[in-house]
């Protein structure tokens, strides 16, 4: 399609925009931190590096971020293995049902974070306070580990879809037991994507609220509650500005990661 | 001597054990799928059946313990109640702002990252476009928490125009969800117009179009099943949100929050309530596939 220069330097232009709305309001988040004044007023009376140390040594934001890791790292882990589990289920059997196997998979994921929430928030009340267990840690992790197997299965599921089985099939043929050949060929053709979706897995677990409202016991805080409670406390305003600017720049790390893994699992990432 | 032979024991049974496995492929299946299907078949779809079964249930209105006897009393409730229906239609109506406005700030920026830029910047631009989104939910809330407050980044761009920002509200609310989703639409049509073959703009231009004429004709009819595939997202994220609404919203209220409101004492009804935004993302869903965006996913 042959473009006018008008259009081409029109569409630049809209570019040029859409990116500045995309990042500015990033980018004011890091300057923000920086802000000497408790107001968001704009533009800042200048720049001071305190608020950084104050916020180090803020015991409540440094709890919550023990917890959100500790919340994270609980789901990715079973996600790991069930979100595995289905992938193989999936792309090296044929079985009735297969579609609506992959279908409930994403579902956690596609229905309203509030609906997940209070459906899982009644089933723990109904079946584990009868036994004695409330609602904790514990519970937060099942919640997050429900919507975080979608995100390991499509990675693995993608990767087993374009590494053909009759690699395995050769190794059994050379004589490698079930096991062997997983060992050694199956694992290592699948280890990145495990990487990669283990990775996303954590960010999402990492980046939840709604979800994790409903299933945190009382005394549970994650990083994003706790922001959530002290965002609208102005004494409390220039440590979640600086939280909310190690936020921004963390995010860094699993798009650079997942983007060295594999080139297939940066777009298929949150979906 | 004695570890040998237990180790080769122990490899018979490792073999015997991987043979029967690799002769009986259901039983492989079997293993696969009972531990994940337990967790959400039962776990998970149970306790989501739990909760659209209670929907049909009531509460004493003094002691606020759910009563269960079958009514459908609270969906009655639910497009009676002019509070309800007005917010259920304000809520479908900001998730389909939220789309039309992403679809139309996405466009320009997909085609400029898709077929304007130069080759060698475009898997860049797409990681540019991408990288938001693993930028926390609630820090750009936040971010525009701060830039619509008063006083904030909106103000002080439009003083020299003697306007003000929009303040908190229904407008932020929209901005925000707009700001949040956007690049869950720029993606698919970039994809869509990086894959739009060449010959086929050239044979429209061969024919006498110019470009305003091969875009409407070729381009745009091409590229909309990946706006539906976009929308998909933008629409159905907007209407389950009530976490933005609560920080840039002011008073605002969508079915979220009367959802959130009314679980500690009325748990059928926000169970009712909570039926509202699926049954639409439902529809919604049926009516997108009618294009064929679904399978462009």
């Amino acid at each position: 399609m042959h473009l006018s220069r008008t259009a081409r330097i029109a569409l630049r232009t809209g570019a040029g925009l859409g990116f500045a709305v995309i990042y500015v309001p990033l980018l004011l988040v890091l300057v923000n931190s920086l802000n000497p004044d408790r107001s968001a007023s704009w533009p800042p009376p200048g720049l001071t590096g305190r608020w950084w140390s104050v916020a180090v040594h803020n015991s409540g934001a440094r709890q919550a971020l023990w917890v959100s890791v500790k919340a994270g790292l609980g789901a990715t882990a079973i996600a790991l293995v069930l979100g595995t589990l289905i992938a193989f289920a999936v792309a090296r059997h044929r079985f009735f049902g297969r579609d609506t196997v992959s279908f409930i998979v994403v579902l956690p994921i596609a229905l309203p974070g509030i609906v997940t929430g209070i459906a899982l928030n009644s089933a723990f009340g109904t079946v584990l306070e009868p036994l004695g267990v409330g609602l904790g840690l514990f519970t937060v992790i099942v919640g997050h580990a429900t919507f975080c197997i979608v995100i390991v299965f499509n990675n693995v599921v993608a990767r087993l879809r374009r590494t053909a089985a009759s690699y395995e099939e050769a190794a059994m043929d050379l004589g490698a037991t079930t096991f062997r050949a997983f060992a050694d060929v199956t694992f290592p053709l699948v280890r990145s994507a495990l990487l990669a979706g283990g990775l996303l897995a954590f960010a999402l677990s990492f980046d939840e609220i709604v979800v994790t409202t409903f299933t945190a016991g009382p005394g549970i805080e994650t990083l994003p509650i706790w922001i959530f409670d002290n965002m609208t406390r102005p004494q409390q305003a220039p440590v979640v500005n600086v939280v909310a600017a190690v936020l921004v720049l963390l995010s860094v790390i699993p798009i650079y990661v997942a983007q060295r893994l594999s080139a297939d699992t940066a777009t298929s990432s949150r979906v | 001597m004695a570890t040998d032979v237990t180790t080769a024991a122990g490899r018979g049974t490792v073999r015997r054990l991987a043979g029967s496995l690799h002769r009986r492929p259901r039983l492989r299946l079997t293993l696969l799928l009972t531990a994940p299907l337990l967790w959400l078949a039962v776990l998970y779809l149970g306790s989501l059946a739990v909760l659209f079964v209670s929907a049909f249930w009531t509460t004493n209105s003094f002691t606020s313990q759910v009563v269960k006897v079958w009514s459908t009393d609270n969906f009655h409730e639910l497009f009676t109640t002019p509070v309800f229906r007005q917010v259920i239609l304000r809520s479908v109506g900001v998730a389909l702002a939220v789309t039309v406005l992403c679809a139309v700030i996405a466009f320009p920026v997909a085609f400029y990252t898709a077929r304007v830029a130069r080759p060698r910047w475009r898997p860049l631009l797409v990681v540019a476009i991408l990288t938001p989104l693993w930028a926390s939910y609630l820090v750009k809330v936040y971010a525009w928490r701060l830039i619509l407050s008063e006083g904030g980044l909106a103000d002080w761009m439009l003083a020299p125009f003697g306007l003000s920002g929009p303040g908190f509200g229904l407008p932020a609310t929209v901005l925000t969800l707009t700001y949040l989703w956007l690049p869950y639409m720029i993606l698919p049509i970039h994809t869509a117009l990086e894959q739009l073959p060449a010959n086929l703009l050239d044979a429209s231009a061969d024919l006498g179009a110019r470009a305003g004429r091969t875009f409407r004709s070729v381009v745009l009819p091409m590229v909309l099943p990946s706006v539906a595939a976009g929308s998909v997202f933008t629409f159905s994220l907007s209407l389950g949100d009530y976490i933005t609404v609560q920080i840039v919203g002011g008073k605002t209220q969508l079915i979220g929050n009367l959802v959130y409101s009314n679980i500690e004492l009325n748990l059928p009804m926000a169970a009712a309530l909570g039926t509202v935004p699926v049954v639409v993302i439902v529809l919604y869903l049926l009516a997108i596939r009618r294009t064929g965006a679904l399978n462009s996913l």
